[in-house]
C-alpha cells in the first residue's frame, strides 16, 4: 500500500514516507557492523531522528488528517524498527561467524602430555598365567632367590649324586649356597610352613649357568602346585590343556604329552605345542608330586596325592608376541620394551 | 644316543614306518631328537680306487690321482694327506650331488682338469670325520655305489635319555620299550658260545669298599688285531656316533652299544702284575688314553697293576696298556661299578666318556659275564685267538637288588585318574622284564636288575602311564572346593604401584640380579656385597645391592642409543649381607632423564628434575595409601650430595632419592643428569578402606603472606612446624611461590605461603582469621627466625 503523501504545515516539502522507507531499507542493509546500524537507527529512529521529526509535527496538521497521518508514521517506524532488528540478528550471525572462522585450529596436531609406559613383557605373560590359574583359585608364593641346596635340590628328590643336578647348571656362592634353578625351591617352603591342601603358584627369576643363544643367565619360571585328597595325573593334563588354549588364545593349539623325568615328580611329562611348520616345541614340564617330596615336607603321600608344573615364562612370551631372540628381553632397549604397550 | 634303526629293527621289528617308529620312541619318553635318513643323502658316488697318484706340478698340498670305478679311468685332484697309491675310498663321479646340493662338476685345479671328488665322511655326510677321504677296506668292490655297498638304506636316530633311564644306553634297552609299546618279543638272540681253548688266566684281586662290585675278565691269547673291522660293524659304530679304531677297541665299543656294558681291552704284555681294583691314593697320578695326567682323590675307584694306576674305574682306560695293533694277547674287563661311586668324577675330571656316563647312571648287574662271552666270541671271529677261561670276582652283598614292590589295582587309578585294564598292565610290564605275582590288592613287582628307576610303587605306575600311552589318558578337570578370599576396597602393593607408574610414562625393565663389581663400588662404596663362586663373566659377578646399577647400566645403554628421554623402573630383591645373614629384600627403583613430556610444537617442554622425580614418587605413595611420607635432606652414596634424600614412611627410613652424582654421569659418559629413587616394596603393601569425614558446610578462608627465610630453611620442617602448632582451623599450608634475588638480601629467601582455614561449625569471622594468621606468624619467627616481608 503507497503511503499517502503529507503536506506539512512547518516543513517546506512534504514528507514521502514512501521514498523514507526506501531510504532506510537500503541504509540498514548497508549497515557493514552493529555500529553502523546503531548510526542508522538513530538517524531515522532516534529523538532527532526523521520519523521522530515527522511525529512531532503531526500536532501541527490540521485536526482531522491527524489520525491517518500518526497511524501512517507509526507505521513506518515499526517497519523501520523491524528491519534494523533483522539486520542485528543477520550481523551478530556473522560476527560469530567470523570468530568462528578466526578459531579455527589444526586438529591433527599432537596432543599435550601424553604419558604412555608399560610393563615388561615378562611381567605381562606372568601376569596372564597367574590370572589364567587364579580362576581355579591358585594364589601367588614367593620366596627367595639366594637358596640351600636342600630346598633347591634335596627335598625335590635330587640325591647328591643326581645326575639331574649336573643339568641344572647351578650358580653357587662359597658357603654353599646357590642361586634357585627353579622356583619348585618354594613349593618346600610353602608346604613346610603349612597343611595341605595347596593351591599355589609362584612366579620368580631363576638362574642357570649358562649363556648363548637360546641361554640366559637368569630367566624366569612360574611354578603351580595343586595337592588335594582327589588330584590324578589326569587332572593335571586336563587343566594344562585348558591353560594353554587360554594362554595361547587358540582352542585348536596341538598339545601332546610326552613322559619325561623329574626327580620330584612322577608320572612326569613335558608338554609341547606344535608351532608353525609343524614342529613340536617344549613349553613346560610337569607331573605329579613324587612321595620321596611329599615325606620331605611331611604331608602323607596315601591321603594327598597332587600335580606340580613349571614353565618358562619367556619361552612363552616368545611363542606368544613372536620374539624370536630370548637375550632381547634383557637387554632393555626402549625400541624392543616399549612395543608391548 | 645315537643309533642305527636296522639295528634296532634285529632286535624288535613293529610293522611300522620309520616315521612312526620315531613318534612312538617320543611318546614312550625317549625323545628323539634327530632323525637322518642315510639313503637320500648323495647320490653319483661309488667305491673308487686310486689306481695312480703324482705331485700336482703347481701345488704343494694338492696330488693328481688317476681313478677307477666310474665308466672309465678319470683324474682326480685331490687334496687329502692320506690319498695313496691303491686306496679305496669314497668317489664322487661328475654329476654326483652330495648333502646340501653341492653339484659335482668337471673342474680345473691350479691348472690340472679334475673329473671328480673323492670324499671325506663329512662330505657325503656320514659322519664327523673330515681328517681325510674315507678309507674303505681293500675288498670294497670298485664300481659299486656307495650307498648299496654301504648298506644306506638305513636311518639314524638320536634320542636323549633321561637321567632316570639307564638302561636305554642300548639297542636293546630301546629295544624292550618298543617291544612292550608294541606288545612283541625281542626277536634277537647272542651268539655267546666261546669255547675256551687256552687255560690262561689274568690274576685280578678287587678290594672291599671300592666301586666295583663284580669283576669279569679273559684272557685271549694270539688275536690278530690288525684285521679290519667288517663293515658292517664299522657302519653301526659310525651310525652310533663312535668311530671305529682297531677290530678290539671297536668290539667293545659294539658291545656296549648293543648291550649297555662298557668294557675295556688291555694289552695283556703291556700289564704288570695282578690287576687291583683299588681306591686310588690321595693325589695319585695318571696318564689317560687321552694323553692328560691328572691327579686322583681318594674316593675314586682305579685299575691298577704292578707299575701304578692303568684306567680309572669306569670312566676311562690309562694310557700305558690299551690295545694297539701290535697287540697279540688281551685280557677283557667287563665289570659292574657302582654309580653312586661314579657319578661326579667324570665331571670332577672332565672326562666324559661313554662308558662313565652309563655307570655313573647304572648299569645291569647281571650284565657282565653275558657281555664278556659276546665280545669274545666277536673277537674270536674277527681277530681269531685262544680265549681262556672267565675270571670273576663278586661282591654279592652289595649288588644292587631292588626289593619286591606291591602294586595296588586302587592306587594305579588313584594316581593316573583312570583305570587300565590288569591284564594290559600285566602284558606291559612282563614286557619290560618285570615279574608279576597275584596280591589281593594286585600284584607282587619284582623287577629286573637294569631297571634301577623302579624303586616304589608309583615308579611302576609311571611305567603304565608311559608305555600305554599318554595320548590314550582322559583329560579331567578335578573337582575343586572354592574359597571366597579377602579383596581390598583401595588395594595397594606392588601392582597398583606398577599402574601409576606405566600411567605416568615408566616403562619396567627387567636386569640380571649379579652386577659388576665396578659399578657397584660407583654406586654402593664400600658395602660387601654377595659374590658368585662361578660366576658367568667378571661383569656379573656379584649379588646386587641395590637396583640402580641395572637401571644406570639400562640408562646408559638406551642413550648410547641415542634414546635420551627415559623413565624406568625395576621391582625385584636385592642382596643384603648383615650381621644376621643375608637379607633378601623387595625393592622398587625407578630412574628418570631427560624431557619432562615429549617434545611438543606448542614450546619447548623442560627437563626433569628432582622435583618430577619426588612427584612420580609421591604419587606411587598415594595410590598405594603409604603412611606419612616425608623426605629429609641426607647425602646418599652415588647420589648429588645436596640433591639427596632418605624417604621415611610414617618416620621410618624406607628409601632414597637424588639426583646422579655429576661425577658419575662424567664416568659413565651418561651425558646428561638422571634421578633415581630406590625404596623397599614393604611399605607398598598396603590395602585401605576409605577413612570418611564429615565435610565442612562453612566456607574456607585464604590469606597469603610472604616470609623471608634463611636460605638453608627446610621447607618440610617449616610446614610440618606450622601444622603441629597452629591451631585446627589452618587445614593446608601451600607454599606457592619462592622469590631470591635484587629485593632482599642475599642468604635470604621469600617464600609465599597460602593459609588455607576452614573450621567444621561455624563460618570464622575476620578477628579469628587475623589472630590465627598471626600466630602462626609467630611461630615462623620463633621457630625459624623469619620475618613478615610487607
Amino acid at each position: 500500500m503507497p503511503f499517502p503523501v503529507f503536506y506539512l504545515k512547518d516543513s517546506f516539502v512534504s514528507l514521502d514516507l514512501t521514498s523514507v522507507l526506501a531510504e532506510a531499507g537500503s541504509a540498514i542493509e548497508g549497515a557493514a557492523d552493529l555500529r553502523e546500524l546503531d548510526a542508522v537507527r538513530v538517524r531515522y529512529l532516534g529523538k532527532k531522528g526523521v520519523i521522530t521529526d515527522q511525529l512531532k509535527a503531526v500536532g501541527n496538521l490540521p485536526k482531522e488528517e491527524k489520525p491517518e497521518a500518526g497511524k501512517a508514521i507509526n507505521l513506518a517506524k515499526r517497519e523501520i524498527a523491524a528491519k534494523i532488528e533483522a539486520r542485528v540478528a543477520e550481523l551478530e550471525q556473522l560476527a560469530i561467524e567470523a570468530e568462528l572462522a578466526a578459531g579455527r585450529i589444526d586438529v591433527t596436531l599432537a596432543g599435550r602430555d601424553v604419558q604412555q609406559g608399560g610393563l615388561h613383557p615378562v611381567t605381562l605373560t606372568t601376569r596372564r598365567i597367574v590370572s589364567l590359574f587364579s580362576q581355579l583359585g591358585f594364589s601367588v608364593v614367593e620366596g627367595p632367590e639366594v637358596e640351600d641346596d636342600y630346598h633347591n635340590f634335596e627335598a625335590l628328590n635330587f640325591t647328591e649324586h643326581h645326575p639331574a643336578r649336573a643339568m641344572h647348571d647351578t650358580f653357587f656362592f662359597e658357603d654353599g649356597r646357590l642361586l634357585r634353578t627353579h622356583t619348585s625351591s618354594v613349593q618346600i617352603r610353602h608346604m613346610e610352613s603349612s597343611p595341605p591342601p595347596y593351591r599355589i603358584l609362584v612366579p620368580g627369576r631363576v638362574y642357570r649357568c649358562d649363556s648363548d643363544m637360546t641361554h640366559t643367565p637368569m630367566f624366569h619360571q612360574v611354578e603351580g602346585l595343586l595337592v588335594d585328597k582327589n588330584i590324578t595325573f589326569s587332572d593335571l593334563t586336563g587343566h594344562l590343556r585348558s591353560f594353554l588354549e587360554m594362554f595361547f588364545d587358540n582352542a585348536d593349539v596341538e598339545i601332546r604329552f610326552r613322559p619325561s623325568y623329574f626327580p620330584f615328580t612322577e608320572p612326569s611329562t613335558e608338554v609341547d605345542i606344535k608351532i608353525k611348520g609343524g614342529d613340536w616345541l617344549e613349553v613346560l614340564g610337569a607331573g605329579m608330586v613324587h612321595p620321596n617330596v611329599f615325606k620331605a615336607v611331611g604331608v602323607d603321600s596315601e591321603e594327598y596325592t597332587g600335580y606340580a608344573f613349571g614353565m618358562g615364562v619367556e619361552r612363552l612370551a616368545m611363542l606368544r608376541y613372536g620374539v624370536r631372540d630370548l637375550r632381547m628381553f634383557f637387554e632393555n632397549d626402549m625400541r624392543f620394551l616399549s612395543q608391548f604397550r | 644316543m645315537k643309533f642305527s634303526e636296522n639295528w634296532l629293527r634285529e632286535w624288535v621289528n613293529p610293522a611300522i614306518s620309520s616315521d612312526e617308529l620315531v613318534a612312538q620312541l617320543t611318546l614312550l619318553g625317549l625323545e628323539v631328537d634327530d632323525v637322518t635318513a642315510l639313503g637320500g643323502l648323495f647320490s653319483g658316488v661309488v667305491v673308487g680306487e686310486i689306481v695312480a697318484i703324482e705331485q700336482h706340478p703347481d701345488a704343494d698340498r694338492l696330488r693328481v690321482c688317476q681313478v677307477a670305478g666310474g665308466e672309465e679311468v678319470v683324474q682326480v685332484v685331490c687334496g687329502a694327506p692320506n690319498a695313496a697309491l691303491g686306496l679305496k675310498t669314497a668317489f664322487a663321479t661328475v654329476g654326483a650331488v652330495l648333502p646340501g646340493n653341492f653339484k659335482i662338476k668337471k673342474a680345473k685345479l691350479r691348472g690340472q682338469p679334475s673329473f671328480g671328488m673323492l670324499c671325506s665322511g663329512e662330505e657325503i655326510g656320514l659322519s664327523s670325520d673330515a681328517d681325510g677321504i674315507m678309507e674303505l677296506p681293500a675288498d670294497a668292490p670298485v664300481g659299486t655305489p656307495l650307498a648299496e655297498y654301504l648298506g644306506l638304506d638305513d636311518t639314524v636316530i638320536d634320542i636323549d635319555i633321561t637321567p632316570n633311564r639307564s638302561d636305554c644306553f642300548s639297542i636293546r634297552g630301546v629295544a624292550r620299550d618298543i617291544s612292550a609299546r608294541n606288545d612283541l618279543p625281542l626277536a634277537k638272540t647272542l651268539q655267546c658260545e666261546v669255547s675256551e681253548t687256552s687255560a690262561a688266566v689274568q690274576d685280578v684281586s678287587v678290594e672291599p669298599g671300592s666301586a666295583c662290585v663284580r669283576y669279569c675278565g679273559r684272557v685271549i691269547e694270539g688275536v690278530d688285531n690288525t684285521k679290519t673291522t667288517p663293515l658292517w660293524m664299522a657302519e653301526r659304530l659310525r651310525r652310533g656316533g663312535v668311530r671305529p679304531i682297531s677290530p678290539l677297541v671297536d668290539v667293545t665299543n659294539y658291545v656296549m652299544l648293543e648291550l649297555g656294558q662298557p668294557m675295556h681291552a688291555f694289552d695283556r704284555d703291556r700289564l704288570s702284575g695282578a690287576i687291583r681294583v683299588r681306591r686310588a691314593a690321595a693325589k695319585e697320578p695318571v696318564k689317560l688314553l687321552d694323553g692328560r695326567d691328572i691327579k686322583l682323590d681318594d674316593d675314586t675307584t682305579v685299575i691298577a697293576d704292578d707299575s701304578g694306576v692303568i684306567g680309572v674305574a669306569g670312566i676311562m682306560g690309562g694310557d700305558s696298556t690299551g690295545c694297539e695293533a701290535e697287540s697279540r694277547n688281551v685280557f677283557l674287563e667287563s665289570a659292574l661299578f657302582l654309580p653312586e661311586m661314579i657319578a661326579g668324577r667324570s665331571r670332577r675330571y672332565a672326562m666324559h666318556t661313554e662308558s662313565g656316563h652309563r655307570f655313573e647312571r647304572g648299569v645291569d648287574p647281571q650284565l657282565q659275564r653275558e657281555a664278556l662271552d659276546y665280545a669274545t666270541a666277536l673277537i674270536l671271529e674277527i681277530c681269531g685267538g685262544q680265549a681262556g677261561p672267565v675270571t670273576e670276582v663278586l661282591e654279592e652283598p652289595r649288588l644292587p637288588v631292588a626289593e619286591p614292590i606291591l602294586l595296588r589295582r586302587e592306587r594305579i587309578e588313584r594316581i593316573l585318574g583312570f583305570v587300565v585294564p590288569a591284564e594290559e598292565v600285566e602284558i606291559l610290564l612282563s614286557r619290560l622284564g618285570v615279574e608279576l605275582s597275584a596280591h589281593p590288592e594286585g600284584w607282587t613287582a619284582t623287577v629286573p636288575g637294569y631297571r634301577y628307576d623302579l624303586r616304589i610303587e608309583v615308579d611302576l605306575i609311571e611305567e603304565i602311564a608311559r608305555v600305554y600311552g599318554y595320548d590314550k589318558l582322559p583329560d579331567t578337570q578335578p573337582v575343586l572346593s572354592p574359597t571366597i578370599r579377602p579383596v581390598a576396597d583401595l588395594p595397594g602393593g606392588i601392582w597398583r604401584a606398577r599402574e601409576v607408574l606405566v600411567e605416568r610414562g615408566f616403562q619396567e625393565v627387567v636386569t640380571y640380579s649379579f652386577v659388576d663389581p665396578q659399578l657397584h663400588e660407583a654406586l654402593c662404596p664400600g658395602v660387601k656385597a654377595l659374590p658368585l663362586a662361578n660366576p658367568i663373566s667378571t661383569e656379573l659377578a656379584e649379588m646386587r645391592l641395590s637396583l640402580l646399577p641395572g637401571l644406570v647400566s639400562a640408562f646408559q645403554r638406551n642413550v648410547n642409543r641415542q634414546i635420551q628421554d627415559l623413565r624406568l623402573f625395576e621391582s625385584g630383591l636385592r642382596f643384603l649381607p648383615g650381621p644376621e645373614g643375608l637379607e633378601q629384600r623387595k625393592t622398587l627403583a625407578g630412574l628418570i632423564s631427560g624431557r619432562a613430556a615429549a617434545e611438543h610444537w606448542s614450546g619447548e617442554a623442560g627437563q626433569v628434575d628432582f622435583y618430577t622425580m619426588k612427584g612420580h614418587l609421591e604419587s606411587v605413595f598415594n595410590a598405594v595409601h603409604a603412611g606419612a611420607v616425608t623426605f629429609t635432606a641426607a647425602a646418599q652414596p652415588g647420589l648429588h650430595p645436596g640433591q639427596s634424600a632418605t624417604v621415611l614412611v610414617d618416620g621410618q627410613a624406607c628409601g632414597v632419592i637424588g639426583t646422579l652424582h655429576p661425577s658419575l654421569v662424567k664416568q659413565l659418559d651418561l651425558q646428561q643428569p638422571a634421578y633415581v629413587f630406590e625404596i623397599d616394596q614393604e611399605v607398598l603393601e598396603r590395602d585401605c578402606l576409605p577413612a570418611y569425614e564429615e565435610i565442612s558446610r562453612f566456607p574456607s578462608v585464604r590469606r597469603d603472606i610472604a616470609v623471608l627465610f634463611d636460605e638453608s630453611t627446610s621447607m618440610g620442617d617449616v610446614e610440618r612446624t606450622v601444622l603441629q602448632n597452629a591451631p585446627g582451623v589452618l587445614r593446608k599450608l601451600v607454599v606457592f611461590d619462592i622469590y631470591r634475588g635484587e629485593k632482599i638480601a642475599s642468604g635470604l629467601k621469600s617464600v609465599a605461603l597460602g593459609l588455607i582455614l576452614q573450621d567444621n561449625s561455624r563460618t570464622l569471622d575476620e578477628g579469628e582469621v587475623e589472630k590465627t594468621v598471626a600466630g602462626i606468624i609467630k611461630v615462623l619467627e620463633e621457630k625459624f627466625g623469619a620475618t613478615l616481608r610487607m
